[in-house]
């Protein structure tokens, strides 16, 4: 299983930032920790932290997080019937239901390795994650003063190594150019955490319609 | 400092999220155009926090500033389109800024 270990490296670099990066936004050390603890979702928590350090609300930072966690409900839907759990394996399942535990899963040619590959993934990553995190956060709250060492410039280079992966596709492409524009034409404009939030419309209107398809049976809409 | 009710509350709702996802039923997932949409919101909401986060206001202002984030983020999209680690790239734009500022050329 390959992709866990260098999955390894990478999610204990993505930690130590996280931590680093949500005491910079003005975090305490055990808030930082719950956020990897609880949340444990990468995207979501670099937006909530993101949102925060900018000056959004905490309404604005809790929705922006969400909405970038609606793709974990995806990934359970698509790893549900595979893991066949209950009752507190079930809740246990959905906590370690993730970018990375799922690409693992789903990997697998057997139902059994599915399974395999998907909670030793979601445990590894989960163990690592919120080690790196403390790690990140401590020394942060010991070093101080984030502009002075670039740590703003490291946040906006986090969600650009985030995206990166995402835009191999023309229409992914065209909706990152989007949100740009709208969230950058918005921020004079709103209150911090609001013009993050409105660029997801740009994701609903490009993605609408089907992608350079004919629609199925002639059916127009 | 943000309160703790926005931690628990923004955890609890991607735990709901997440656990949804294991509770609904399955046919939920053959709206193909729920699945597509969900993916490039994701990509929004990404490139949204990477253009708040190098040209929003330093603290909370309105207006978009233009200072050492810029070519940060310039050298970490290089380091990307060469393939770097994420460490590297994060490394790379700190250093970048830091480096600048610390010449007193830019902000």
């Amino acid at each position: 299983m390959r992709p866990s270990i260098s999955g390894g490296a990478a999610t204990g670099a993505y930690g130590l930032s996280f931590g680093a990066l949500a005491v910079a936004a003005g975090l305490t050390v055990p808030q930082s920790c719950a956020l990897s603890l609880l949340m444990f979702t990468g995207g979501s928590q670099f937006a909530f932290v993101g949102v925060v350090g900018a000056g959004g609300s905490p309404v604005a930072a809790v929705a922006t997080a969400g909405l970038l966690g609606v793709r974990n409900g995806l990934y359970g839907l698509q790893m549900a019937p595979v893991l066949a759990a209950r009752g507190a394996r079930r809740l246990a399942a959905a906590h370690l239901t993730i970018d990375e535990s799922t690409a693992v899963g789903t990997a697998q040619p057997t139902p059994p390795l599915r399974r395999l590959g998907f909670w030793v993934t979601g445990l590894a990553v989960f163990g690592l994650w919120n080690a790196s995190t403390l790690v990140g956060a401590v020394v942060w709250d010991a070093l101080g003063d984030p502009r002075r060492w670039g740590l703003d410039a490291a946040a906006a280079a986090a969600f650009l190594g985030l995206l990166w992966p995402r835009l191999r596709e023309g229409r992914a492409r065209g909706v990152a150019a989007g949100a740009v524009v709208v969230a950058a034409a918005l921020t004079p404009l709103v209150p911090p955490g609001l013009p993050v939030l409105a660029a997801a419309a740009v994701a609903v209107v490009l993605g609408w319609r089907n992608p350079s398809r004919a629609a199925p049976g002639g059916v127009a809409p | 400092m943000t309160g703790w009710t926005a931690v628990l509350a923004a955890c609890a709702l991607c735990f709901v999220l997440k656990l949804a996802g294991h509770l609904l039923p399955e046919r939920f997932l053959s709206g193909e155009r729920v699945s597509r949409i969900a993916a490039l919101v994701t990509v929004a909401l990404l490139a949204a926090l990477v253009a708040v986060q190098t040209l929003g206001g330093p603290s909370s202002g309105p207006a978009l500033t233009v200072d050492a984030r810029v070519p940060a983020l310039a050298v970490a999209a290089v380091a990307l389109a060469l393939r770097a680690p994420f460490i590297v790239v994060v490394v790379m734009a700190a250093g970048t800024a830091a480096a600048l500022r610390a010449t007193g050329a830019v902000t």
